[in-house]
């Protein structure tokens, strides 16, 4: 007799596996988080160092850092898996495609998003803005990074059977992912102004929801063609 | 009813209508659009704001429309190719495309033109204007997707995919930009004062509407018939059409 494993705890099993196989690379881990670093150093030393203006542009730089170097680890999100067999058997599993979908973009969000949040005070100040603003920012990319990979996860999916899909990742995930980049780059805008940020906060918030009970599904279907 | 829509999502039965039909479909559209473009560039009065300038609105505005009515033509169709399995459905996805791009860019460059004339710009940062390149890159998007699959069904049915997503984000994307620029507070851009529009400029605008809509039916037909040359070429029934001819 088989023992059927429930979803949830296949879920589990996923997104710990996950984790501790990009634990085994840290490395990998660091790179889009240097990445974003990097990239937020270009700008005062590319348009100028001047405080009042490096406050102006910081909203911005930090969205469009924030942007790019998860589109650069989003590769890694179904690639490998499915080079080695791995995402074949997990559809062969039994197990829903949606939950195992998910629960891989939120491994790969763990790894990838969250330091991410977790570091953008740093840029923050080093461009400029007010520690009071902080906050914004910080729950601002905490929901944005989130919504971001799972757009991204439709996007991995389509192109996993593509090579040298990273260009072509970019092109498919970059417009749908405009409207946070408006709605995150205007919350940080308005904290830096001392004004509430809540109405651009929530619409992050509702895109969040949007995505992340919508884009699974849409991943799933997109794997399922991907890998037939 | 249905054996009717059966044959038409068969390759050579379509094939066979779509033949008949595009020349009813070119014919109306150049008539419509000659009679619109006439009227409208010639006869139409000129705005009293915007002088003779405002004519460029009788390609503009159709153009406009048709980039987002292509692209929901081309999702519906994906979705219905996805769901269904039907051939023909697909086709019509891959063709609208290209279409898509080409009234968009065209929206976009008669834009530019108006807009260097009445705002004394080629571009701003508009929602419209915006939201409208957006399209275009989405567009892009779906077009890279499809060509980088060499499987043509798995072309088909990822870019299908990708259309569904993207006729889901359109309107947020086009909200956000609206939402973005009018927190934003631009300077200088005055919406343009249309106070509504004159009947007499009204009917050539209406006439240039359809035109472009059965426009699109005749190129899309011209192209899908393409697509299923190209996609059944080794079908016995295309081998019978060459021999015949």
């Amino acid at each position: 007799m088989t023992v059927r494993t429930g979803v949830l705890a296949a879920v589990a099993l996923l997104v710990r596996r996950d984790l501790r196989l990009a634990f085994r690379r840290p490395s990998q881990l660091c790179n889009p988080l240097v990445f974003f670093l990097v990239v937020t150093t270009l700008f005062p030393l590319s348009l100028s160092p001047l405080a009042s203006q490096l406050r102006d542009i910081a909203p911005g730089v930090l969205w469009v850092a924030a942007l790019l170097s998860s589109l650069l680890a989003l590769e890694g999100l179904l690639k490998s898996d499915a080079e080695d067999g791995t995402l074949e058997q997990m559809v062969l599993s039994g197990q829903p495609v949606v939950a195992m979908v998910a629960a891989k973009t939120l491994a790969h969000w763990f790894v990838g998003g969250l330091p991410l949040v977790v570091i953008s005070p740093l840029a923050g100040l080093s461009l400029g803005v007010p520690p009071a603003a902080m906050w914004v920012t910080v729950e601002g990319l905490l929901m944005g990074t989130l919504t971001l990979s799972f757009l991204g996860s439709v996007g991995a999916a389509l192109t996993v059977g593509v090579r040298r899909s990273s260009v072509l990742l970019s092109l498919l995930v970059l417009p749908l992912a405009m409207p946070l980049l408006i709605f995150g780059a205007r919350a940080t805008d308005l904290a830096i102004a001392g004004e509430g940020a809540a109405a651009p906060l929530y619409l992050l918030g509702a895109l969040l929801a949007l995505s992340a009970t919508l884009a699974p599904f849409a991943a799933a279907a997109a794997v399922r063609i991907g890998i037939d | 009813m249905w054996t009717w829509i059966h044959k038409f999502g068969s390759p050579p039965h379509f094939y066979r209508i779509a033949a008949l039909l595009t020349p009813w479909f070119g014919w109306i559209a150049a008539i419509l659009i000659a009679t619109g473009l006439v009227w409208g560039l010639v006869f139409a009065p000129a705005d009293y704001q915007q002088g003779d300038g405002f004519r460029i609105l009788y390609v503009h505005a159709p153009s406009a429309w048709m980039s987002l009515f292509t692209y929901v033509v081309m999702a519906l169709a994906a979705g219905i190719g996805l769901v269904w399995r039907i051939k023909v459905a697909h086709a019509v996805a891959a063709s609208c495309a290209p279409i898509g791009v080409a009234f968009t860019a065209s929206a976009l460059v008669t834009g530019a033109v108006w807009g260097q004339k009445m705002w004394g710009t080629w571009w701003e940062w508009d929602p419209r204007l915006t939201s409208e390149l957006i399209l275009l890159f989405l567009y892009f998007g779906y077009m890279a997707l499809r060509s980088a699959y060499d499987d043509p069904q798995r072309a088909d049915r990822a870019s299908a995919v990708l259309a569904l997503v993207g006729v889901v984000n359109v309107p947020i994307i086009h909200y956000s930009v609206v939402w973005w620029n009018s927190l934003h507070q631009v300077a200088s851009v005055a919406k343009i004062g249309r106070p509504s529009i004159a009947p007499e400029m009204l009917v050539p605008l209406i006439l240039m509407f359809f035109g472009f809509n059965i426009l699109f039916g005749a190129v899309l037909l011209t192209r899908v018939r393409g697509e299923v040359l190209l996609r059944e070429r080794s079908a016995d029934w295309i081998r019978a059409l060459v021999a015949k001819s």
